[in-house]
């Protein structure tokens, strides 16, 4: 199986000299399809800078960025942006919906851009937007939606199609607890059916809905979850009157 | 968790047997609190004796004994559903353990930390995975919240700790005589 993405001793450094910052330092991380990693770490750990790595929307100092298979560096401008399209979706904090589209055309845009056919696209999309539970709310516009109802939209978006790798950085942060648990069972459900899936956050409650946690700090992978023991194992203890 | 209370709280909706006291237990606490039949009798007989419940069988000590409530029970119901739960006193066994790191030589800090914040967020995974696994049932739910909220707080104290050990002023702050390597990272000594 070919990895939805898989960054090998990627570095990233800002500035020189004496403004020099080193982000990211030998990064090594792959991440099946089906698979959710969530990755985790505070304010200033490289968290951010690894998904934009990640998606290709910035190059690394060093190191090599594979996505479904493509290596990253190899391809032209307009190629990467094909890549970006067609293979990668993205959820972003503050939803990123387009305010003068509607909500299914906010999700088929990608797919328009593609060349697919202006039905077929709709079609799609409103399934997508069925998964996510918000079909109902196809023709509205964005400001007429809340912010739980505005994510479910950018979750769709950024599974619409046949994408490979799903990129979110704090899917949540501005959902309560309720809305965001939804959002996240969706990204976790939209990995399960064989999208590679990366997280960023600093919310431990987030990062729990993810296949394995990856910690991150100072711009270095420290350590990672390991699988776990079942519920039933932590819950089977008798309590006394 | 009041096993006792919580048997006086289903005998407000009519007398029952003990055993059916045990199924609705368990079903309203989610599964997730298991009870033995015995336990659940022994809990009943205290109760009849402190005048809480009243067995409406005549037939002496057989086991389908139905249980009812009692004015009494239904007063010390109702007064235990709004009594706040002990305070906790601050002697978290996690908290414990960094404390007693803070102050020995030698020791990977960051490491032992970041040891605790793995275990918590795995632990929160499995909660998780039983919400995820059961997203219809609302006492599954509550109780899993409860147990998540809490290990959430607990990751939050070791982050700010990390922080508050990255903050130290140097002379307190070295590098450790062993340990794992890992970037920022701190040993403390006294």
């Amino acid at each position: 199986m070919i990895p939805g993405v898989e960054l090998k001793g990627v570095s990233k450094t800002y500035g020189e000299g004496a403004t020099e910052v080193h982000a990211l330092h030998g990064v090594d991380l792959r991440v099946m399809p089906g698979e959710l990693v969530a990755v985790m770490g505070a304010s200033g750990s490289g968290k951010s800078t690894l998904l934009t790595i990640a998606g290709t929307l910035e190059d690394p100092t060093s190191g090599t960025v594979t996505v479904a298979g493509t290596d990253v560096a190899g391809l032209s401008r307009n190629d990467r942006a094909r890549l970006r399209r067609q293979a990668i979706g993205y959820v972003f904090q503050d939803f990123n919906l387009l305010a003068g589209l509607s909500v299914v055309e906010n999700v088929s845009l990608p797919l328009e851009l593609d060349g697919v056919s202006l039905s077929k696209a709709r079609t799609v999309s409103l399934e997508a937007l069925e998964r996510m539970g918000v079909a109902d709310h196809a023709s509205r516009f964005p400001d007429q939606l809340s912010g739980g109802e505005r994510q479910r939209v950018a979750v769709a978006r950024a599974v619409v199609g046949k994408r490979d790798l799903l990129l979110a950085d704090e899917p949540t942060g501005a959902l309560d607890s309720v809305n965001g648990e939804s959002v996240m069972r969706m990204l976790r459900a939209a990995c399960q059916d064989g999208v590679a899936g990366v997280v960023v956050t600093h919310d431990a409650q987030l990062a729990s809905w993810a296949h394995r946690v990856v910690f991150i700090r100072d711009g270095l992978i420290v350590d990672q979850t390991r699988p776990q023991a079942t519920a039933e194992t932590l819950l089977a203890q008798e309590d006394s009157a | 968790m009041s096993v006792r209370h919580a048997l006086l709280a289903l005998l407000t909706e009519g007398p029952k047997f003990g055993f059916r006291l045990r199924e609705e237990f368990e079903q309203r606490t989610g599964d997730v609190w298991p009870l033995n039949v015995g336990q659940v009798y022994t809990t009943l007989q205290r109760l009849e004796r402190d005048g809480l419940v009243e067995s409406a069988s005549e037939e002496g000590d057989s086991p389908q004994k139905d249980y009812a409530i009692t004015d009494e029970g239904l007063r010390e119901v109702h007064e235990w559903l709004r009594t706040p739960p002990a305070a906790i006193p601050p002697r978290d066994d996690l908290v414990i353990k960094v404390l007693v790191a803070v102050g020995m030589p030698g020791v990977d800090l960051p490491e032992v930390l970041q040891s605790h914040r793995r275990r918590l967020v795995e632990l929160m995974q499995t909660y998780t995975r039983l919400k995820e696994d059961t997203p219809d049932d609302v006492r599954v739910a509550l109780v899993v919240d409860a147990e998540i909220f809490r290990l959430d707080a607990l990751i939050r104290w070791v982050d700010s700790a990390h922080a508050r050990v990255n903050a130290m002023p140097p002379a307190a702050v070295s590098e450790p005589a062993t340990g794992k390597a890992t970037t920022g990272t701190v040993a403390v000594e006294r």
